[in-house]
């Protein structure tokens, strides 16, 4: 993409956080904590820059690390409604994995596990990504069936996946109640790489690297309009005024279809609550990410103690950011089926967040009819995985015009043409997938 | 909890429900062309705000019904058979 933007002053010197490390700490641990200071720079916004990013999710945050990173763009701005990370970034269940069916599918989160392994050295930042395994329980023969012939899929493509009996899912798990009578487990298939990472800390992460490469990141910002001029995108209206950009770039999985109607747009898109719950803290009794075949039922147990879990969308179009009763019991009760010991547990917190189902469920990176506008959204439920791939392929959409290879059949076009990546086979049905 | 007056079973909880989508949106006629069969079958306006949809009641009468309700208070404005136009409020 050639560079049309005018000149720009140099962006104002950032307070630098300086490398972390065990030496840092322990120094600072020796000079009373004095020498920390902000991990990344609170900006204002300029009239103009090369590149804005609407919304400080992980994705958001992530693009304008890797157009930094990847491609030398660093006149990039980051707007964010409220403060980053409160959005889904900092909603989900932490959970990552690259156990997928459709090979395209497979290539591109797998290429996003491995960003996870390496993203602490690469960012300097504590993420605790912790690769203790995802195992995926069936309970039918035809679900072994099913569940076989995505681990084949996984593994002619060179990713881990592992078949246990249900001697090893036991030895594993064993919480797991396997004999219940109305769905006894038969085994499970293991990722052993998958596992969670610290979501709170990959916002922050990603912040602060993207700052300190140079790029704004601007909170209380909000976008409520997109100008354009001569058929392309000229810059947003904020609630802190005009901003010009040369490329406008939607990372607001869970409002995408707002934000594009201001373009005038209309996506494949509907809007669902997601709920996820936390228990209390207990001793550690569950090393694996563990999900129920018979049910929508995740669980892991997060390093303060308490039981992370979820399980499908309430099912109707919403933007609350709360769940309701109906599907909170039904989760409850798939935990009971499988884990019947965690009857006397009591449940802590409740949320929810609010996801772009789109009409395949799978995400969109992708140019739009719009020239000058780029959508990252439609993530489902599954964008917190997502977040690195998502990052620096959507950057390498931003800088080059085009999609990466891991990116292309996520394009907006694929519904017209027929290409849907339908990972489950539900149809065009958001609320089924 | 929904709870969504059905007219011919009286006010019942969202359970005795199931959510079949956008009821906005009508079938184009066969020779319209593939790009009104796009719009029909994955473009969603997806309102925030008042949402004209489908809910089965598949615990009830077994019909299906038009809901006009709120994407993000949930309040239900009103409640029709599904050849019914549901009657205009405010925006």
């Amino acid at each position: 993409m050639a560079d049309t933007s005018p000149p720009q002053p140099a962006p104002a010197r950032r307070a630098a956080s300086g490398r972390y490390s065990a030496w840092r700490l322990l120094r600072e641990g020796l000079t009373g904590q004095r020498g920390w200071t902000r991990a990344w720079a609170k900006a204002a916004p300029r009239p103009h820059y090369r590149i804005v990013i609407v919304g400080g999710g992980g994705h958001g945050l992530a693009t304008a690390y890797y157009l930094a990173s990847e491609h030398g763009i660093t006149d990039v701005a980051v707007l964010e409604r409220g403060p980053i990370g409160l959005g889904n970034v900092g909603r989900n269940t932490t959970i990552i994995r690259s156990n997928y069916f459709h090979p395209d599918n497979i290539r591109f989160y797998e290429f996003s596990l491995k960003l996870w392994e390496g993203l602490e050295q690469r960012l300097n930042f504590n993420s605790m990504v912790s690769q203790r395994g995802t195992l995926n329980l069936f309970h039918t023969e035809a679900q072994r069936d099913l569940f076989t012939r995505r681990a084949n899929q996984m593994r002619l493509l060179g990713v881990d996946a592992e078949a246990l009996d249900r001697a090893q899912v036991r030895r594993l798990v064993p919480l797991a109640d396997l004999d219940n009578g109305r769905y006894p487990v038969l085994g499970g298939f293991l990722q052993p790489r998958g596992g969670t990472v610290r979501h709170d800390a990959v916002a922050w992460g990603y912040a602060r690297a993207a700052s300190a490469a140079g790029a704004d990141i601007v909170e209380h910002c909000e976008v409520t309009g997109i100008t354009q001029a001569g058929g392309r995108v000229t810059g947003v209206q904020t609630s802190r005024g005009a901003i010009g950009a040369d490329l406008v770039c939607l990372a607001v999985a869970g409002h995408s279809s707002r934000l594009a109607a201001l373009a005038g747009l209309t996506l494949p898109i509907e809007t669902h609550v997601l709920q996820a719950f936390v228990s209390e803290a207990v001793k550690p009794l569950l090393d694996v990410v563990l999900t129920y075949g018979a049910g929508h039922f995740y669980v892991s147990q997060s390093d303060k103690g308490g039981l992370v879990f979820g399980g499908a969308i309430d099912g109707y179009n919403t933007y609350a950011q709360r769940g309701t009763l109906p599907m909170a019991e039904e989760v409850a009760a798939s935990a009971m089926t499988l884990l019947p010991g965690l009857a006397r547990l009591k449940i802590l917190r409740q949320w929810g967040g609010v996801m772009d189902m789109t009409m395949d469920g799978s995400p969109l990176i992708t140019l739009t009819p719009l020239t000058g506008l780029i959508l990252n959204g439609g993530w489902c439920y599954g964008g917190f995985k997502a977040i690195p791939a998502g990052g620096f392929t959507t950057a390498h959409l931003i800088a080059c015009g085009t999609p990466h290879p891991l990116a292309a059949h996520l394009g907006l076009t694929r519904f017209a043409s027929g290409h849907t990546v339908d990972e489950r086979g539900a149809g065009p049905f958001p609320y089924a997938h | 909890m929904l709870q969504i007056p059905c007219p011919w079973c009286g006010v019942r909880d969202e359970t005795e429900f199931r959510y079949r989508g956008d009821a906005s949106r009508s079938r184009p006629a066969a020779d319209a062309g593939a790009a009104a069969f796009h719009a029909y079958v994955y473009q969603r306006a997806n309102e925030f705000g008042w949402h004209v949809e489908w809910w089965l009641h598949f615990a009830g009468c077994r019909r299906l019904l038009k809901v006009v309700r709120h994407t993000e208070s949930h309040e239900i404005r009103a409640v029709t058979g599904p050849q019914d136009e549901p009657p205009a409020g405010p925006p």
